[in-house]
């Protein structure tokens, strides 16, 4: 983000971002308008109720001259909906502006996407060590860090305690790159039937496009449901879910993805099925996921006197 | 518990100060037994309610009139608040038709589900 926006600073200091990106980004957006008092450097677009972004309100924006560029990610980790980057690339180049992708979500679990002017990632989405980002930019990109020339564009400069670290990703990479195309046909088989199972549940907003979305994680969020309670009770059963519900955050505010979306925020559960290798039960454990879910829901809502609501 | 006060029109339901999810739950207490057509206030300081209110609103066929930030009492003020002055939100939810009552809403919820 800094590279694009320095590298385009004559042009302008605009930059756009759909609402559901990931908090990295839109802090230090609302952050740079805030010091520049200016608010209308930091723009905010719209997503729909399966959280993809609106295309028309995503063109408004990038169109305003001054844009320079414009973050929308590959896929949202925590609904997992996919986002339509051939189209949001398509029109920011029509309108000059630079596209930053964040691939975090979906790296290693989906193929590497194509359209980008730079793309982001980190290397404990594919299994690989935490501690390392990957920043993939193109050399038709204009990107330019901030700051005096560092010895790491001159090929001089002490990267050796990183090497370990990049030679272990590239090695994770290999091998979740090899069994990818299995894993992730697993993977969404297992959330399609969490799905179905959630939606089986009474009072309940499973979360999300039911399709085009990542085949590792999926969303619901349950009224009459204190969330928090909810993460207490499965993890008691031995599962560890997360939530985006406001008592499990230390804003006490719901999931900015969540409230972008307009879907219930209470009793959210977030479930993030891991890599294969780390999870070989898998199977097992989701169908006794399934098996509990129903019980542990019911538990948590007797306990606020809600069950007959 | 919301004492059911009678066909007063409309019902006010006063959350503020609780914390989500229970603004939605003292709601839907006093939307149970209220026929359709009954008008309900609600106000409530939780930020999850902007939210979760409107949720409820969809999930469950009640039409939701209005929502508004208005000033809260200082009686109420919520403590995470900091030094911001005291504001909740109101709002206005119409009752719909109700589909059946507790339990056996299990297609209520499927219905709710692909709504979307």
């Amino acid at each position: 983000m800094e590279g694009l926006l320095f590298a385009g600073r004559r042009r302008g200091a605009r930059m756009v971002a759909t609402a559901v990106e990931h908090s990295a980004i839109l802090t230090t957006g609302r952050f740079r308008a805030a010091a520049a008092q200016d608010p209308s450097q930091f723009v905010e677009v719209a997503v729909d109720r399966l959280g993809r972004v609106d295309l028309s309100a995503l063109q408004r924006a990038v169109a305003v001259p001054g844009t320079i560029l414009a973050a929308v990610q590959c896929a949202n980790g925590e609904v997992g909906t996919r986002q339509p980057l051939e189209q949001a690339h398509a029109l920011c180049r029509t309108h000059g502006v630079s596209l930053l992708v964040d691939a975090t979500a979906s790296l290693g679990r989906e193929a590497v996407p194509d359209c980008f002017d730079v793309l982001a990632g980190d290397a404990r989405s594919w299994g690989g060590p935490s501690g390392l980002g990957i920043l993939v930019v193109p050399e038709r990109t204009r990107w330019r860090r901030p700051g005096p020339d560092s010895d790491l564009e001159h090929g001089r400069t002490d990267v050796e305690p990183m090497i370990a670290l990049a030679l272990a990703a590239a090695e994770a990479w290999r091998q979740t790159e090899a069994g990818r195309t299995d894993q992730s046909a697993s993977s969404s088989a297992l959330v399609r039937r969490l799905r179905t199972a959630a939606g089986d549940l009474r009072d309940v907003d499973v979360v999300g496009d039911p399709d085009d979305r990542l085949p590792h994680v999926l969303t619901f969020s349950l009224l009459f449901v204190d969330g928090e309670a909810l993460v207490t009770e499965l993890d008691r059963r031995g599962f560890a879910v997360g939530s985006g519900s406001a008592c499990t955050s230390s804003t006490l505010a719901p999931s900015h993805v969540l409230a972008a979306m307009g879907v219930l925020t209470q009793g959210n559960v977030r479930v993030t099925l891991p890599l294969d290798p780390i999870a070989p039960t898998l199977d097992d454990d989701v169908s006794r996921f399934i098996a509990q879910l129903p019980g542990a829901v019911a538990a948590v809502r007797a306990h606020l006197g809600a069950s007959g609501l | 518990m919301i004492p059911s006060a009678g066909p007063v029109n409309p019902l006010e339901v006063d959350a503020r100060g609780l914390r989500c999810p229970l603004p939605v739950i003292r709601l839907a207490e006093a939307a149970r037994d209220a026929p359709a057509g009954t008008r309900i206030v609600v106000l409530a300081s939780d930020p999850a309610a902007r939210y979760d209110i409107p949720a409820w609103c969809r999930m469950r066929e009640h039409e939701l009139c209005e929502m508004a930030e208005v000033a809260s009492g200082s009686a109420t003020q919520d403590p995470t608040s900091g030094g911001a002055p005291p504001t909740c939100l109101r709002f206005v939810v119409l009752i719909g038709p109700q589909r059946s009552k507790a339990g056996g809403t299990g297609s209520g919820s499927e219905r709710s589900s692909r709504a979307r």
